[in-house]
């Protein structure tokens, strides 16, 4: 893989819109029982639009950023090879249904430990309004021949 | 609502075993977008020298914090929530695996009213998450 990658950030991605019905898919797959992600109306009681998501659920929009990183030729990391070290959201406000969010990597570190490679990515989730919703942050271990 | 003075660092807030399937992998999978087959297939699971099929570690993450979910009364109330992978949960095709989530104050933080939680997530003994860490808004 390519040592430079350090501070490399890549285009936004296209607008993933947050649908009800994927929030509930979303929370019952993590075994969620939290009403504000299940139920609309308990969610509206509680000051929001609608449903909110489940805490890992902006994983699902960093996926597409993660897919940029992996695809890019320049990156040259071999995906085989990948092992999800480490994972971390921060959150400015939680994800809502309805929401329109765009994502941008940007790679914020490169360290080699043993044969491996360990690779930082930060995606700043934003809304339409370009407002911080949250950062996922991704490390990735690329292991080295063997 | 929790009252941040209520709590003390070190109390266990929330315990809970959760049985772990292939059926759950299948979903999580549809959910969450995430195809690979080392979550659902044996075969390639072998072809890649893994003991068996693996829970997804976004579905460990997304499981384990939920018990916190419930007693803090929503995931509105999480501001950040992070985890090391260390060890993967092997999901056998008959009997599933088991996760046992345990979640104790870490610290707390009066001036911004949040208390960090921190979980422990066992199968088979060993422990699979490292380092893994909620910090909740409480009120």
């Amino acid at each position: 893989m390519n040592p430079d990658l350090q501070g490399r950030s890549y285009p936004p991605t296209a607008p993933y819109l947050v649908g009800r019905e994927k929030v509930r898919e979303f929370a019952r797959a993590v075994g969620s029982a939290d009403p504000l992600s299940l139920d609309v109306d308990a969610a509206r009681a509680a000051g929001f639009a609608d449903v909110v998501a489940p805490p890992t659920f902006p994983v699902v929009v960093q996926e597409a950023t993660l897919a940029q990183l992996l695809g890019d030729p320049e990156a040259g990391i071999d995906f085989s090879r990948v092992v999800h070290g480490e994972q971390r959201f921060r959150f400015s406000r939680p994800i809502v249904a309805g929401d329109e969010l765009a994502a941008v990597l940007t790679v914020t570190s490169v360290k080699t430990l043993g044969g491996n490679a360990m690779v930082t990515a930060e995606s700043a989730i934003s809304d339409r309004e370009g407002a911080p919703v949250v950062t996922a942050i991704s490390t990735l271990v690329v292991r080295g021949d063997e | 609502m929790i009252a941040l003075d209520t709590l003390t660092v070190g109390d266990v807030v929330a315990e809970r075993t959760v049985a772990v399937s292939r059926d759950s992998l299948v979903r999580y999978a549809g959910a969450s977008g995430d195809f690979n087959p080392i979550h659902y297939r044996d075969d390639v699971a072998a072809s890649v020298g893994l003991p068996g099929v693996l829970a997804h570690g976004m579905l460990t993450m997304g499981t384990a914090v939920q018990p916190v979910m419930d007693w803090v009364g929503g995931a509105h109330h999480v501001l950040d929530y992070q985890v090391r992978f260390t060890r993967p949960v092997v999901v056998d095709p008959h009997e599933g695996a088991e996760l046992e989530i345990t979640a104790k104050v870490g610290s707390l933080d009066a001036a911004a009213g949040t208390a960090r939680i921190d979980l422990t997530v066992r199968f088979e003994g060993g422990t699979v998450l490292g380092k893994a860490q909620v910090v909740v808004r409480l009120g």
